[in-house]
């Protein structure tokens, strides 16, 4: 795989254009940007029903330079494995319209990929066909006007799981999507951060090297949800990974790498809450035991994903606790 | 040349699809249409034909995938029944609205609950607003004959539209029955390539985005088209029908009158137990009673024109309906026909049987009393009820 150096990036053409109708500093289109920026074949897009699919394709305009469809909200996977069918039958019968290597994405947010698409997801990966599926990670049905999934972190305060008087926001940790897709025996999956553009684009070339379904999990703030600013979204992002809320790690055919462990710049988890007006409650009086917590929850994700590293590197070992001065 | 057999509608449907040879076939097992996809399944695997198969985890799956896959511009196929064809729900509106030619055989059977496994049309009945092409067929030969003139009607330019091919389940589904099947090359010929007049998501040099956001300012003109290609699609179904007499010698149109010209009384029914009811009229005509049938064939669009001229001179006339529309004026065939009559100067007496419901037995003795019913109605001028269950313990 060729470097990626950022001279060649700077003169490639963006497939994802601006003047698209996402919000000012939004993670979503960064992601998309960066993701196809890394792949030099043509690529057909299928995009579940979300603030990507709505505010990029407002009919007669579309922002998107390439083949790119949407039809509903829980089957982006199973969309775009009906494209991948085609262009196999096709192929086969050499009744292709252009007689090209074409590669396949679908992008989903967390509530059309955790929740309502799951299953056509890990249809999808168990079939094998040979797309990569991205979900761009905002933690909630942004779309719709920040209601909790099962992305969404615990203690958050959405407009479903509202920081109330009894209940303090959602009571649930999040759903581990990676593990399940990294299950389902996949040759690549990995989660991945747009502070880190070029462990983000390298992933995404990666993937698209090898054959059969790639999953790839992209943490994407949105500042109207996470209630932040809108120049916020690529230091809370790196601040997700550095809190270890968000390890950027990769799983290529079993193996597990965790590509950046924070060492002497590890923050405990508060430093990512404290920015975000959804976890405002959590610092009131009488909530320690939430942060307490949540901090235990980032170390356990943390500590697991280590050590499946640890396990498969034994020249290369990870110490969870480094770092870690709190 | 074509050939005698005996099969079973599912595997009669199965052939017609062999012989289609579509490039990519989504599906997921339900009672009693898994047979169709199972023996397409043995076709796949011994090389007969191209397609690709992809069998998903669902019937939402299904269709979309099917939706994913006819957008990459090929010819897609795909086969389920009742609870199957209520989780595409949503997907069949799309594949309507994004003016995809997808081919489904809908084997009828009653939906949930109670949960039955056999034949009623409460499943494609649901879905006769979604925008779907709709042809109907009495036993296996037309359920074989409608799929194979299915992409011909629904890839046409002018139509651009999904079909839904229907036959009874179990009852159609499941008996054997001879059958012609046409030559391979016959229905290959008949067929040609898939074309597609708008650009494909294969098409890389002409990068096209399908399923855009429409909101208040074009999503009513993109219906109007929708609507303008379903009024379009009659004239196909004519054309088609007619071309496809010509070699096959089975000529269809928009229905089937059966000793209709100049009967006084008739029934209005779909699918089998249009079977049943010409051995009633039969027996009737032996008698001296003017009784006559009308079978639909096209249910959507509705031909109510046509459907008018050809009841305009009964005195009275029964639609019986195999699936019921809770708390409407009627079963959803009853409430087209009576509108379809509505602008004649002198209207039939009308009224309306709800039978058959979960695959209960049609049998020739409950026929009899709906003619015997409607001598009394032409006689009397008067309906004892509008709107009644037969075959159905009281």
């Amino acid at each position: 795989m060729a470097v990626i150096k950022l001279k060649e990036l700077s003169e490639k053409e963006d497939r994802l254009t601006g003047g698209h109708r996402m919000c000012a500093g939004c993670g979503a289109p960064i992601v998309v940007r960066q993701m196809l920026l890394a792949i030099d074949e043509p690529v057909v897009i299928a995009n579940a029903t979300g603030c990507l699919e709505v505010a990029t394709t407002i009919y007669p305009y579309t922002a998107w330079k390439m083949p790119w469809i949407h039809s509903a909200f829980e089957n982006a996977a199973a969309t775009i494995a009906g494209v991948e069918s085609m262009y196999r039958s096709l192929k086969q019968q050499k009744k292709l319209p252009v007689d090209k290597d074409i590669k396949f994405i679908a992008f989903g947010g967390d509530g059309g990929t955790y929740d309502i698409g799951l299953q056509s997801l890990s249809g999808a990966l168990e079939r094998g066909h040979n797309f990569m599926y991205v979900c761009y990670d905002n933690g909630a049905y942004m779309n719709t006007g920040i209601q909790r999934s099962s992305s969404t972190p615990f203690g958050a305060d959405t407009t479903t799981s509202p920081a109330g008087k009894a209940i303090p926001g959602k009571q649930q940790n999040r759903k581990d999507l990676t593990k399940i897709c990294v299950a389902h025996n996949i040759p690549y999956a990995a989660q991945a951060s747009p502070h880190n553009w070029k462990d983000l684009m390298e992933k995404t070339r990666k993937a698209m090297s090898l054959e059969g379904a790639k999953f790839m999990n992209v943490i994407a703030p949105c500042n109207r949800g996470w209630r932040t600013q809108t120049n916020d979204a690529i230091m809370l992002s790196k601040l997700a990974v550095n809190t270890c809320f968000w390890p950027l790690y990769e799983v290529e055919y079993g193996v597990t790498t965790v590509n950046y462990a924070p060492k002497k710049n590890r923050r405990p988890i508060v430093e990512w809450l404290k920015p975000q007006g959804r976890f405002k409650h959590l610092f009131k009086p009488g909530n320690e035991w939430m942060l307490a917590k949540f901090q235990e929850y980032v170390d356990d994700q943390w500590r697991a994903v280590v050590k499946l590293h640890n396990e498969a590197h034994p020249a290369d070992q990870i110490d969870p606790e480094e770092g870690k001065t709190w | 040349m074509p050939k005698k057999v005996a099969m079973t509608g599912n595997v009669a449907v199965a052939n017609a699809m062999r012989q289609i040879n579509p490039d990519v076939c989504a599906a997921y097992p339900i009672t009693p249409s898994t047979e169709i996809v199972q023996q397409f399944s043995n076709f796949v695997a011994d090389g007969i034909v191209d397609t690709v198969l992809v069998t998903v985890e669902s019937e939402h799956s299904a269709m979309s995938a099917c939706i994913g896959a006819c957008a990459a511009g090929g010819r897609v196929m795909n086969a389920t029944s009742a609870n199957g064809l209520a989780l595409m729900w949503e997907m069949l509106y799309i594949a309507s609205g994004n003016r995809l030619p997808i081919i489904l055989s809908c084997v009828n059977r009653a939906l949930s609950a109670p949960i039955n496994i056999h034949g009623d049309h409460s499943d494609s009945m649901g879905a006769r607003d979604s925008g779907w092409i709709q042809l109907y067929a009495e036993n296996a030969q037309e359920a074989y004959d409608n799929t194979i003139m299915a992409p011909r009607i629904g890839e046409h330019f002018d139509v651009r539209l999904p079909v839904m091919s229907c036959m009874d389940g179990f009852i159609i589904s499941h008996s054997i029955e001879n059958i012609e099947l046409l030559d391979d090359k016959q229905v290959k010929d008949f067929i040609g390539p898939y074309k597609s007049n708008v650009p494909t998501l294969l098409d890389i040099n002409n990068p096209v985005t399908m399923g855009a956001l429409h909101l208040q300012d074009y999503y009513i003109e993109s219906k109007r088209q929708q609507h303008e290609a379903m009024k379009k699609a009659k004239k196909v179904v004519i054309d088609v029908g007619k071309e496809y007499g010509k070699f096959s010698g089975r000529t269809y149109g928009l229905f089937e009158e059966y000793k209709l010209k100049d009967a006084d009384i008739a029934l209005v029914v779909l699918n089998s137990a249009a079977g049943t009811a010409k051995v009633v009229v039969d027996e009737l005509r032996k008698q001296g009673i003017k009784a006559g049938l009308l079978k639909p064939r096209l249910f959507r669009p509705f031909p109510y024109l046509e459907v008018a001229n050809a009841l305009k001179n009964c005195t009275a006339v029964c639609v019986m309906d195999r699936a019921d529309s809770f708390g409407g004026a009627g079963g959803p065939l009853f409430t087209e026909v009576r509108s379809a009559l509505y602008d004649l100067p002198a209207r039939p007496l009308m009224i309306n049987k709800i039978y058959g419901l979960g695959g209960r037995d049609l049998g020739l003795e409950d026929v009899r009393k709906v003619y015997r019913e409607l001598v009394k109605l032409a006689e009397s001028g008067k309906a004892a009820k509008l709107y009644e269950y037969i075959t159905v313990r009281d």
